[in-house]
């Protein structure tokens, strides 16, 4: 390509390029750069947390943050992602450490066979960073697309509402502390 | 096949020039459902949802026009500042898909896939919208109603991109209803977006879903003009019921797996009327 589009990451058929996965410089190597970042982050990262189902954008089991906007990784063409923040399921917290969200998932029993957890669980972050006391309208608004079949969703609201008024309580302390 | 990030618009047009088969990759909410199911192959992507140009909308007052960059997402004509200025396509903004889509999906895109059941079109429709083309051969507008020529059929030359699209900033109600077969992540069985201008004494209605590309509904605009009073916003119960009437003679729907033409055509009866009472809430002579 000429000067014009020097400085432009082109990536071509099976070459390496690298992303900025959790924090760090993930070289993908062998790899068709038709794939998508859900295939990708599974099938040449070993990052089996974001899940695959529909691999449409329709049940948000491979939600994942780029650039702190939540968003499908099978819809992300994964060679387009580079030099972008992206932050999966496993970049939320470390093993043996939940978040609180994962925790309040855990104690609400919003987990059952787990399959559309980690979606979810992004989803919620994202939500609560954004709004942090939800109405159960916005909540329902807002997860409206990471699908569960096994919950019925009740327990899930319930989930994200115990973590909104924990992280209210804690904050409230925090001051009352300061003061 | 190769994967170009454009990050300047000149970037994008010269990589597009080079390839001149490449395919554009904006939010990826339709190409890559496609590339996915394996129904769409392409040698080259040039993606544009980071070029600067693409992404950034600009308001002129004066001239009461906003101008969209084609790669402003969804979530971002949902939310204000942008909702102000174009309510009606931040009503349509916030019944695409799920946040997750509208966080991806950009107008830009949504016009590019030129499906009828697009939720931003009926309102670049009812609006007169301007779509910007640019090549690196020069750049051209097109007007909204002559951009897509069927469905999923547009007059988008290879090597040329959507650079964005200019509405006009209206004075007067505006709104976008859309029939489906939930309240989330569902396309449109049915929509219609209606627009007044009240200070130029217009009213538009666009229909979505039931022809091959977005339909205007002249006779029912007219109808509708000629019977409104709009000073006091009212309007009486029988243009009403004649709006409708022939805002479902406007529609062409057909019947497909999603629902029947006949289902289609009363939804636009219902959706028109609907709209009309929204936009002139009072009744002639009345308080
Ligand atoms: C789960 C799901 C739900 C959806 N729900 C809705 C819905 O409710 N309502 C609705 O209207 N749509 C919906 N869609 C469709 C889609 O989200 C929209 O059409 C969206 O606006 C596409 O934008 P994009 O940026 O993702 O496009 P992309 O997929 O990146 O591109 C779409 C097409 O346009 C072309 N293109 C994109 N940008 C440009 C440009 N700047 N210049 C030239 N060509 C360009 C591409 O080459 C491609 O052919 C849904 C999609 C999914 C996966
Ligand atoms: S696998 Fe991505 S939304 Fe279902
Ligand atoms: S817990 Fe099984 S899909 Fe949600």
């Amino acid at each position: 390509m000429s000067d014009a589009t020097a400085g432009v990451p082109a990536v071509g058929t099976n070459q390496i390029y690298t992303l900025h996965v959790n924090g760090e410089d993930r070289d993908v190597s062998d790899a068709w750069v038709g794939e998508s970042l859900l295939y990708v982050l599974r099938e040449r990262l070993g990052l089996m947390g974001s899940k695959g189902a529909c691999e449409q954008g329709e049940c948000g089991s491979c939600s994942v943050l780029i650039d702190d906007e939540l968003v499908c990784g099978c819809l992300v063409l994964a060679a387009s992602a580079v030099g972008q923040q992206i932050v999966t399921i496993e970049g939320i917290a470390p093993v043996g450490a939940p978040s609180d969200v994962q925790q309040a998932f855990v104690d609400a029993g919003a987990v059952q066979c787990g399959f559309c957890t980690p979606g979810l669980i992004m989803a919620t972050h994202a939500l609560l960073d954004r709004s942090p006391e939800p109405s159960e309208y916005e909540i329902r608004e807002e997860l409206s697309g990471n699908v569960c079949r096994c919950t019925g969703y009740g327990r899930i609201i319930d989930a994200v509402q115990r973590v909104s008024v924990s992280r209210r309580s804690d904050a409230a302390s925090a001051s009352e502390v300061a003061s | 096949m190769s994967v170009t990030v454009a990050h300047t618009l000149d970037d994008a047009l010269a990589s597009l020039a080079a390839t001149p088969t490449a395919t554009v990759l904006a939010g990826g909410t339709d190409l890559m459902v496609e590339l996915n199911g394996g129904h769409r192959r392409t040698d080259a992507v040039v993606s544009v949802n980071r070029v600067r140009e693409l992404r950034s909308w600009r308001h002129d007052p004066a001239a009461a026009t906003l101008h969209i960059g084609a790669a402003v997402t969804y979530a971002e004509l949902a939310a204000e500042p942008l909702a102000s200025f174009a309510p009606a396509l931040a009503q349509a903004a916030r019944t695409v898909g799920s946040p997750q889509i509208r966080n991806a999906a950009t107008i830009g895109g949504n016009v590019g896939t030129a499906s009828p059941a697009g939720d931003g079109l009926p309102v670049l429709s009812a609006l007169d919208a301007v779509v910007h083309l640019a090549s690196l051969a020069g750049r051209r507008d097109v007007a909204f109603a002559e951009f897509a020529t069927g469905p999923k059929r547009t007059v988008l030359q290879p090597g040329e991109l959507i650079t964005g699209i200019t509405i006009p900033v209206l004075s007067g109600y505006q709104g976008y209803a859309k029939v489906g077969v939930r309240n989330a992540m569902v396309i449109a069985t049915a929509s219609a977006c209606l627009a007044v201008d009240v200070p130029g004494r217009s009213v538009r209605l666009a229909l979505g879903s039931v022809g091959p590309v977005i339909l205007r509904a002249p006779e029912a605009e007219a109808l509708a003009v000629a019977a409104a009073d709009f000073e006091a916003g009212a309007i009486d119960a029988d243009a009403v019921e004649a709006f409708g009437a022939a805002a479902g003679r406007a529609a062409r729907p057909i019947d497909d797996h999603r629902s029947s033409a006949a289902y289609r055509r009363r939804a636009i009866e219902v959706l028109a009327r609907r709209l009309l009472v929204r936009a002139f809430p009072g009744t002639p002579g009345g308080e």
